[in-house]
């Protein structure tokens, strides 16, 4: 597929490892932001073909993982009330609450259907007017304005059976809480490409003035990774701090000016917890008091403070970069995507999962496998 | 989750400034797909799409410059 293939090249990545190699001259710990681009990098084995001195921290980027579990409990409690429909994006079903999933609920005969966009949901709630229709709307900057128009389309038809649960979350102040850890090992960033589509890169350059480090934004193929490696580590190498748009195919510097004119007008920022990682100031996005109509926490009741989950699960420093998956003694054996005992083993984007499916067979074997 | 795909924009329809969408194929795949954040947009050009929203026109100039960066390494390689 057209800018797909292309960026798989073999001779080109080749070309990038050569000269990432030649450039490199000290050992360097590099945090890629987004799960999807976690998802890449061991799927296709990236971090394996770098020099052994680069290391990549895979970080907080994927949604679903850092949904509090709170949010899963609540969510649970609305799809198992009488006559609510429930619509969520696929791979929020698995991800474990308190004392089950959604996929339980779904299967004690509860009516949770899987959207593909929330646009579905509004179609949904116009389809069937007399039942509660409530859309779980986690994600990044890059899936809110989609959310925002659905909020819009809703006041717009009077669906006034559709609200939603926010659970949404904010790149830069994850990236400043990482940052400000005591014992951060990350020094330099490939940020998200799909988020900087939608919000330009103006605010990730006072983070990287103000903490001293490189921020590349990056795309999601294998040469875009790799590029955005070179980037960054020739930045490190020069001693520079500087963001630079590696995937400027799809980024402009600031951004989708339309996107995020309707992101504002629909949601504004508030404190979100993260799982794994505690409550960050200004990291989430919630329904502005305009829209509160829409709330579903206002119509069923707020999310409950949530214990958080089983001791052993090591997600929140995974999430942090400062463990990898293969460290968690209950990683493919207590804990598979199967039966996940925390976040990051549910998705696909998240580190655990991915390791699950890509890293267990060691790099001969692999080969053949694909 | 911020999965987004490229497309190739087959079709326009409506006038709606939010409503306006598009028949986009990935690879033969085709899906309508909300144009309301690429007003640019007009058939033939390739969107980046996530969860049923076009969010960037992909730059065609741009989308070169991995290719040609990597050209200028060599070159520099060469060089030095
Ligand atoms: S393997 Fe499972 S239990 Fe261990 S850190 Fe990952 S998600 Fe948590």
């Amino acid at each position: 597929m057209r800018y797909i293939d292309e960026y798989r090249d073999a001779a080109a990545v080749r070309s990038y490892v050569k000269a990432i190699n030649r450039i490199t001259r000290q050992p360097w710990a590099v945090m890629e932001v987004c799960g999807g681009q976690t998802h890449a990098i061991v799927k296709y084995g990236i971090d394996e073909l770098l020099p052994k001195t680069i290391t990549l921290w895979h970080g907080p980027g994927c949604p679903v993982c850092v949904t509090p579990v709170e949010m899963i409990d609540k969510a649970i409690e609305i799809a198992a009330c009488p006559d609510v429909i429930f619509c969520s994006f696929g791979d929020m079903l698995r991800v474990p609450g308190t004392l089950r999933d959604l996929l339980a609920v779904k299967a004690g005969g509860h009516d949770i259907r899987m959207v593909y966009s929330p646009l579905d949901a509004i179609q949904i709630a116009a389809d069937y007017p007399k039942k509660p229709v409530v859309f779980f709307a986690v994600g990044f900057e890059t899936t809110a304005p989609a959310n925002a128009m659905a909020i819009v389309q809703a006041r717009r038809r009077k669906l006034s059976n559709f609200s939603m649960l926010v659970s949404h979350v904010r790149v830069p102040p994850a990236m400043e809480a990482i940052l400000d850890a005591p014992n951060r090992r990350v020094q330099g960033f490939l940020a998200a490409g799909h988020v900087c589509t939608v919000m330009g890169y103006t605010e990730y350059e006072p983070i990287a003035h103000k903490y001293r480090v490189p921020i590349v934004v990056t795309g999601f193929e294998p040469l875009d990774i790799l590029q955005g490696v070179y980037m960054c580590v020739r930045q490190l190498e020069a001693g520079q701090a500087s963001v630079q748009n590696q995937y400027s195919r799809s980024v402009r510097r600031e951004g989708n000016t339309r996107a995020q004119w309707l992101m504002q007008e629909v949601f504004e920022t508030a404190p979100q917890q993260w799982r794994g990682m505690g409550t960050i100031s200004q990291s989430g996005l919630k329904l502005r008091a305009d829209y509160a109509e829409f709330d579903a926490e206002r119509r069923f009741g707020k999310a409950r403070p949530a214990a958080e989950e089983s001791t052993e699960c090591l997600s929140g420093a995974i999430l942090q970069g400062s463990k990898k998956p293969a460290e968690c003694p209950a990683f493919g054996t207590r804990c598979t995507p199967e039966r996940p005992l925390g976040a990051t083993m549910v998705s696909a984007e998240g580190a655990c999962a991915a390791y699950y499916r890509y890293r267990r067979l060691p790099a001969e074997l692999r080969v053949k496998e694909n | 989750m911020c999965l987004a795909v490229p497309g190739k924009i087959l079709s326009v329809e409506g006038d709606d400034p939010l409503g306006r969408t598009g028949r986009v194929s990935f690879g033969g795949m085709i899906k309508v797909v909300n144009l309301a954040y690429v007003p640019e947009a007009k058939v033939g050009d390739y969107v980046i799409v996530h969860v049923g929203f076009a969010i960037s026109t992909v730059d065609e100039r741009a989308a070169r410059q991995v290719f040609e960066y990597l050209q200028q390494m060599d070159g520099l390689a060469d060089l030095g």
